[in-house]
């Protein structure tokens, strides 16, 4: 479960003076569902779910993951949650089990734990044969395997993905978006952000539209096309972002 | 705060680095090389130096006493100088490092002396020049010795004891340990490789764990992991604090390597030529090693505090490389001679520890100071890290764009 109440992050920067990266975003995300939220550069998804997953400390409003506040019970948070965005890497010097059994330790996973874990891990994304290479050697596939492994080894409740696909080939993106949709079916509740049309007419159950730090749609595929007229996403997009500039 | 996290991220940063040939090099090669080099260098240098000025006879040139044949025969008969032909140039060529010194012997000195007028002699030198002095020393004395021989004569004309105008001798001999003497030559400048190479040590893993962790992403992962930052930075920075100590252990044990190995072959050479090694007193070579850790607590903190501002590797460097002209200022000022330590000055990190190592390395323990340095040390590192911790708290840093 997520739940953010206005969420509103401001950003000081010498050069731009204040950015408002969010403001008073609110919506709601419940178990078994993928939220996908649609944006063009800059839109303010990155700064969205960093404030989700704790990086970031919101400016005003409030949110709740899996039941604890993102301020208070930040630690609570994280525990329960797993983030993975097309912008974390892996560190090239460890194997891929080394990688993983690193963040079980730091979900304080019991040694035991992490090994059956790992194992079960390794047969479904079908990691077997380079479990102890090296990352630095890896294919992006390879390494895409192993990010997803070590984000799910605290069996986490909550999945936020940031733009998981960016820079990927079609096999890699589809290898992505079936995990997602194993999420889902697992009752998790997953957080999806990208800028690409089709992957949330595809893969999405809730979408909201973010732009310029505000979100100024939302609803199902459906309720989106009949509030707009439209029947592809990106025209209903540019609607709504059309609309704002 | 959780040990158990605390020691899983520095577990696997150590295994990290540990992999790093980069690393390796700048902790284990780089110092296991570097005293060795320091020591033998310096020590074959100086004594070099010193060996071939002494061995070389000084080229001096006689102005004048053509009509003083004696005392120019007796002069020209010292095997300890070389009368070289006297040209005009004298004096430029004094300037050109040609000739070591001159000598003026004034008209008349012969004559002079035949009848107990007074006279005097002249030397000619380059002043403050290492080998002019010594020519300089040599005609001095051999004309020192030419005037003992004169009133020698003319004592014993008047049939007079030599301890009338002598009545005892002044002599001088050396009794303070030979450490100290070593210490005042080279005593100041290994301590304070010592302090360089604990900065170098932990320069490139601090730049690495935070600035080279954020460009490469790695970062945000682990960031977004339950543990607290403050497990995080401890992790990090026991890590950055073992590459610098690493560094220094290094570095001592190929020193002391050096010196017994060395010394051993040195010995087997000739005696005389360990006085090419510098010595130094070891319990107080451990007590500086022991000064030296809180300022390698000070110094893995404050480099991880300021690399972590960066945002790539690179810029982290550019943000480092300078400070190493902070950590050479003061204790280049350590070395220099007449600044002594005080109660003012042992409050100042890196030169304090520069100027006491100086006095542990020639034996001498300062208990009031050493502990009054030791204090300081600890003070500022703590500082260090709590601003590393809350360099690690803040958003803006973390996530700078
Ligand atoms: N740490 C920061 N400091 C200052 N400004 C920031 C920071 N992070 C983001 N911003 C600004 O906030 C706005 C929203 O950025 P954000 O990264 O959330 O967008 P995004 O939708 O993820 O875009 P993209 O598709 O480029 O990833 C942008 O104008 C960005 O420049
Ligand atoms: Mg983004």
């Amino acid at each position: 479960m997520i739940e953010a109440r206005h969420l509103t992050k401001t950003f000081r920067d010498k050069k731009r003076g204040e950015i408002h990266a969010t403001e008073a975003v609110s919506f709601q995300v419940v178990p078994g569902q993928i939220y996908g939220l649609l944006g063009a550069n800059g839109a303010g998804k990155t700064t969205t779910l960093r404030l989700l997953a704790t990086l970031l400390q919101p400016t005003a409003g409030s949110a709740t993951v899996a039941g604890f506040d993102v301020v208070r019970d930040a630690q609570h948070v994280r525990a329960h949650v797993g983030f993975l965005a097309a912008s974390t890497a892996l560190y090239g010097r460890l194997t891929a089990r080394e990688t993983i059994a690193y963040f079980g330790k730091l979900n304080g996973m019991a040694a035991e734990d992490i090994q059956h874990r790992t194992q079960r891990l390794a047969d479904e994304l079908d990691m077997h044969e380079f479990l102890d290479r090296r990352c630095d050697k890896f294919s992006t596939g390879m390494k895409q395997k192993t990010s997803i492994a070590r984000t799910l080894i605290h069996d986490p409740v909550v999945m936020i993905f940031d733009e998981p696909t960016v820079g990927l080939d079609v096999m890699a993106a589809r290898t992505i978006v079936r995990f997602v949709r194993d999420c889902r079916a697992r009752g998790k509740t997953v957080i999806y952000s990208t800028h690409v049309m089709s992957e949330v007419e595809k893969l999405c159950d809730v979408i909201g539209i973010i732009h310029g730090g505000r979100l100024l749609a939302e609803g199902t595929l459906e309720q989106l096309r009949d509030r707009f007229g439209e029947q592809e996403m990106e025209e209903i997009f540019v609607k709504v972002a059309g609309e704002e500039g | 705060m959780n040990w158990k996290n605390i020691i899983t991220i520095y577990l696997k940063e150590l295994r990290d680095m540990l992999r790093d040939r980069r690393t390796l090099i700048s902790m284990i090669v780089i110092p296991t090389l570097v005293m060795p080099g320091l020591v033998l260098g310096i020590g074959f240098v100086s004594y070099k130096i010193v060996n071939q000025a002494r061995s070389t006879v000084p080229a001096v040139m006689v102005l004048g006493g053509e009509d003083s044949p004696k005392a120019r025969a007796a002069l020209a008969a010292n095997q300890r100088i070389k009368i070289i032909p006297t040209t005009a140039d004298w004096k430029q060529r004094i300037s050109d490092k040609k000739v070591r010194a001159a000598v003026e012997i004034p008209s008349g000195f012969d004559a002079a002396i035949e009848r107990g007028a007074p006279t005097a002699i002249k030397i000619y030198n380059y002043e403050g020049e290492m080998r002019s002095g010594f020519a300089v020393g040599e005609v001095r004395r051999f004309f020192t010795q030419y005037r003992d021989k004169v009133i020698a004569a003319r004592l014993a004309e008047r049939s007079l004891p030599v301890t009338l105008i002598r009545p005892f001798d002044v002599n001088s001999e050396n009794v303070a340990p030979p450490e100290k003497v070593g210490g005042n030559v080279i005593g100041g400048l290994i301590p304070y490789f010592f302090l360089l190479l604990s900065f170098t040590g932990a320069m490139y893993p601090a730049m690495d764990l935070t600035a080279g962790e954020k460009e490469r992403g790695t970062m945000e992962a682990i960031l977004s992991s339950p543990i607290a930052r403050i497990d995080l930075v401890l992790g990090k920075f026991f890590m950055v604090l073992t590459a610098s100590l690493s560094t220094v252990l290094f570095s001592l044990v190929s020193m002391g390597l050096t010196f017994v190995i060395g010394g051993a072959m040195l010995a087997r050479s000739g005696a005389a030529q360990r006085a090419a090694l510098p010595s130094l007193d070891p319990f107080g070579l451990l007590a500086v090693v022991g000064m030296v850790l809180p300022m390698a607590v000070l110094f893995s903190a404050a480099l991880l505090t300021i690399s972590l501002f960066a945002k790539s590797f690179k810029e982290a460097q550019s943000y480092v490389s300078p400070l190493i002209i902070v950590i050479i200022m003061p204790a280049v000022v350590g070395l220099l001679p007449g600044v002594e330590l005080n109660a003012r000055l042992a409050l100042v990190p890196i030169l304090n520890v520069s100027l006491v190592s100086k006095e542990l390395v020639s034996g001498v323990w300062h208990w009031n100071y050493l502990a009054l340095i030791f204090g300081s040390s600890c003070v500022y590192a703590a500082i260090a890290l709590a601003l590393a911790v809350r360099m690690f708290n803040r958003e803006d840093v973390i996530f700078r764009t």
